[in-house]
């Protein structure tokens, strides 16, 4: 068994010192002892030696490891802020040190596909909501830990990290965990929220990823305001009926970590899948856009996932079908934008 | 004898009945129901947030229920004195809320004692009574009289009278983790937890856990059982308490709840059906009534609060699945549950088993002819669904060894928090319904009923299931050729599923086609006055029961067959 001290005085752990990873590492240490784990000898000595992260200033309290055992044997409450690619892999490397009396609380918005062994999605075609994991179920699913839970909402990690004002969603069935991450994450400037409905909270931030993309297309297409709003009703319905298929509440979706965080995506420019989509309406190739990006585009996986999930339901999802013939069939942006202008909605909303 | 099975003769794990949990819990029963009592009452006072009013508020609507049960629905098994207690409840009630002389701590106190009282006659009549002398008899019957009952139809000679057990295993047939949960009951304590298809699952599970050896266990039986004088004498023999599904106040349920904690905590060995009431779809249970199973989460919670943290303090989850090829009650339960439009509460309770005399009947009718029985030990659990080894330790699923303890730690210490464990326990009801579905054991009678079911409704595309339903018997059969056919196909796929691992097969099947289906068309529901299936003049498949046929079907549903078709 792993030592486990009584005192009150353990240390959060911080998984993946990504710009995100960073921010709440940095949020954290104002009221407790933080332990970073990061990939790289040259990040963990950067951290230890320079309180840096990429040449970004961090809180003196942080301490550098690549140890995943030692992280989990100093800290009970540990946070995931890893990019969805790599998820399941830094999970399974956790694995071998998690305990049940661990709380685990992930950041990541990815959808994560599980297929048996040897398939692909090529394989399949359809694919049912067996097969499509989030993140907290793969930490379920691989690892022994059951108090999980996840942190959404409108989190643009360069605002956190310069302390403008900003909320969060706690997402988990666990009060307790809800409780903790209040606890520790809540500041004057931090505002958190509890959810009790963590796959769809999850949900909801991957499926404006998809939002997200169309938002950064009509921008690069020059197109306005009213555009944008269209697409945000038109896109928030279209989140409801994916979420609900998939598990999740409506309540969920409308609230901050759904529509905050959707408003938040859309608006912003810096956000790698409006990049994608912006680039996509200038005319350029997926392959190049992607070639040129240092990390992948979630909406892209998730678009994926959803057009091979959708085919199965028997459901229409028109946004995320129409930027799939775009990205992997040869649409031009405007084609589909035309027939989105066609699309029979006999409602505006039916769903509340 | 069918392959994979064999008979055994188990020694008892503990030979002195003194040894026996139950028996010391009934030595000690006057301390023990005190004990649930007063445990009761700090559970509601903590409900009720220490609050008079609520409290009160509590007090009187158990009181306006019971007043309405009494009148409504009365029971043979009801105490004689149940309208003077309750008189005096509200006697009392009354005095205290109009009494302006009393000060708030006075009223209080009285509301506590009357609170007190109400706990006290729960627990009491929850309690079971159990008398050794009655569990040995009781023990002897059944197992003479089945197995006298049995060898009356087998002609095996003279001898074979005398040897009860063993002939009774050929029917019977008992398969799974036998050993395993014979080595836990002497470290641990065992909750078990099978599946729920007739009211002769009572008496059934009791035999099987006295052949295997194992020390009595107390569970839960319905208050109506208890009605019919021979019933409540088996029942309590085997050490049944009693519940009354009747009373659903908060004072009873939590009365109830804590009995079954205190007596898990007390290393007696217990058994709930978790489905709650029989099955009345006749499909492995999908959903469990947690109330009861959340008492196995909070006693282990509490067990390690006590610092009990050896296996002799764990608490053990054996599923059990049971097959019958034939269920007594059918007709009536797939008529309930047609009905029922999800009310569950709106039903009348009906007993099939409702006299002394339908009992022998059945009985004699059930041993005369043969329909084997399978009861499937399933492999045991932690209260979190982890499988553990034969000394008790728990296994992630990647086979690292773990600490069920770790579970109920925050900051280093196990803590309560209700709301925690209710997640648990929705966990393990998961975990509970699984295992049913991998040690549900394919009978042929099941095979031929879901392929039957299947080719019907394939051929009546257009109608929902009350439609279907609805379809007059006599203009439908099934030619034979086709039938042969598709039951090779869903037989070919239930082996695959069987490869995985995702359920388990009765030997017959392990014949030719022909054979199997000759052998699941002269089981399936063989004593049903209107048989679910039968081969007409023609060779070709008729049903006289569309929807009894619906009801076997339903065992195989949850293995995705019906796509098949």
């Amino acid at each position: 068994m792993t030592s486990r001290n009584s005192s009150k005085e353990k240390s959060i752990g911080v998984v993946g010192m990504g710009s995100f990873g960073t921010a709440i590492a940095n949020i954290l240490a104002e009221k407790s002892k933080v332990i970073a784990f990061a990939r790289r000898s040259e990040v963990v000595d950067e951290i230890n030696h320079k309180h840096q992260v990429e040449g970004l200033p961090i809180h003196p309290g942080i301490v550098g490891t690549f140890d995943p055992e030692f992280l989990c044997n100093s800290c009970d409450i540990i946070f995931f802020m890893v990019p969805s690619a790599a998820f399941q892999e830094v999970i399974r490397s956790f694995s071998p040190y998690l305990y049940p009396y661990h709380l685990v609380i992930h950041g990541t918005k990815g959808l994560c596909l599980d297929l048996p062994e040897g398939q692909t999605l090529e394989d399949v075609g359809k694919i049912t909501r067996e097969n499509i994991l989030t993140m907290s179920e793969v930490i379920l699913k691989e690892t022994v830990a059951i108090r999980v839970g996840c942190l959404a909402g409108p989190n643009l990690a360069r605002e956190l990290y310069e302390g403008q004002p900003a909320a969060t969603v706690v997402a988990s069935k666990y009060n307790e965990v809800i409780l903790e991450g209040q606890r520790l994450l809540r500041t004057d400037k931090f505002q958190v929220y509890g959810n009790s409905d963590i796959v769809g909270v999850e949900l909801s931030g991957v499926l404006k990823n998809i939002i997200a993309i169309a938002a950064g297309a009509l921008a690069g297409m020059g197109l306005g305001e009213n555009a944008k709003g269209l697409l945000i009703s038109r896109g928030m319905v279209e989140l409801v009926y994916l979420g609900n298929a998939l598990g999740g509440s409506v309540k969920s979706f409308i609230g901050l970590a759904g529509i905050g965080d959707l408003v938040a995506t859309c608006n912003s420019t810096l956000s790698r899948n409006f990049t994608v989509g912006y680039r996509l309406a200038k005319g350029e190739k997926l392959e190049d856009i992607q070639a040129s990006m240092e990390e992948v585009a979630e909406g892209i996986n998730t678009i994926r996932l959803m057009k091979a999930f959708v085919e199965g339901t028997g459901m229409r999802a028109p946004i995320t079908e129409n930027l799939y013939k775009v990205l992997f069939e040869d649409l031009k942006i405007e084609e589909a934008l035309q027939y989105l202008m066609k699309y029979p909605f006999s409602v505006d909303v039916d769903f509340l | 004898m069918s392959e994979g099975y064999i008979k055994h003769q188990y020694e008892p794990i503990l030979p002195q009945k003194d040894e026996w949990p139950v028996v010391k819990l009934s030595k000690n029963r006057k301390e023990f129901v005190r004990q649930v009592a007063e445990a009761s009452k700090k559970a509601i006072l903590e409900i009720t947030g220490n609050n008079v009013d609520l409290l009160k508020e509590e007090l009187e609507t158990t009181l306006y229920r019971e007043k309405l049960r009494m009148k409504q629905n009365p029971w043979a098994v009801d105490p004689d004195d149940e309208k003077d207690f309750w008189r005096k409840v509200k006697l009392v009630l009354v005095q205290t809320s109009s009494d302006s002389a009393l000060t708030k701590t006075q009223k209080k106190k009285k509301y506590h004692e009357i609170l007190e009282d109400i706990t006290m006659r729960y627990a009491e009549e929850i309690a079971s009574n159990f008398i050794h002398t009655h569990y040995k008899v009781t023990r002897r019957i059944v197992t003479f009289g089945f197995a006298r009952l049995l060898n009356a139809a087998r002609v095996k000679g003279i001898k074979s009278l005398f040897s009860n057990q063993y002939t009774l295993q050929d029917k019977i047939q008992i398969v799974g983790e036998t050993d395993q949960i014979r080595e836990l009951a002497s470290k641990g304590t065992i909750v078990m937890v099978p599946t729920h298809f007739s009211n002769l699952d009572s008496i059934l599970i009791g035999w099987i856990i006295s052949v295997l050896g194992l020390p009595p266990f107390i569970y839960g039986a319905g208050l109506n059982l208890f009605n019919i004088g021979i019933f409540a004498y088996f029942m309590n023999a085997l050490g049944a308490y009693k519940v009354d599904r009747r009373k659903k106040n908060l004072l009873y349920l939590e009365t109830l709840k804590t009995y079954s904690s205190e007596a898990i905590q007390a290393g007696v060995h217990s058994l709930f059906f978790p489905g709650g009431t029989r099955s009345r779809s006749g499909m492995i249970e999908k959903k469990l009534k947690l109330g009861l199973l959340s008492t196995a989460v909070e006693a282990q919670r509490a067990n390690y609060q006590k610092a009990k943290n050896d296996a002799g303090g764990k608490v053990f989850i054996v599923p059990v699945t049971i097959n019958y090829h034939f269920v007594l009650e059918a007709p009536s339960l797939i008529q309930e549950y047609l009905t029922m439009t999800g009310q569950e509460r709106y039903y009348a309770e009906r007993d099939e088993f409702s006299t002394s005399y339908k009992i022998s009947k059945f009985l004699v009718k059930f041993f005369t002819k043969g329909s084997d029985i399978s009861v499937t030990i399933g492999k045991a659990m932690d209260v979190l669904g982890n499988y553990v080894d034969n000394a008790g330790n728990s296994f992630d699923r990647h086979g690292r060894k773990i600490n069920t303890r770790d579970y109920f730690i925050s900051n280093g210490a196990v803590t309560v928090d209700t709301q925690r464990e209710e997640e648990y326990t929705n966990h393990l009801g998961r975990r509970i319904v699984e295992e049913f579905h991998l040690n549900n054991r394919v009978f042929s009678s099941h095979l031929v009923a879901f392929t039957a079911f299947q080719m019907i409704k394939q051929d009546n595309k257009k109608l929902d299931l009350y439609n279907l339903l609805r379809l007059p018997e006599e203009d439908i059969f099934i030619v034979y050729v086709e039938f042969r056919e598709a039951c090779q196909m869903v037989l070919d796929k239930i082996f695959e599923l069987e490869a995985e691992g995702r359920l388990q097969v009765a030997p017959h099947l392990r014949q030719d086609i022909d054979s199997i289906i000759s052998h699941g068309l002269d089981n399936v529901g063989m004593y049903h006055a209107k048989r679910p299936l039968i081969k007409n003049k023609n060779g070709n498949i008729e049903t006289q029961d569309l929807s009894v046929l619906y009801f076997y079907h339903n065992r195989l549903i949850g293995y995705d067959l019906e796509k098949l078709f």
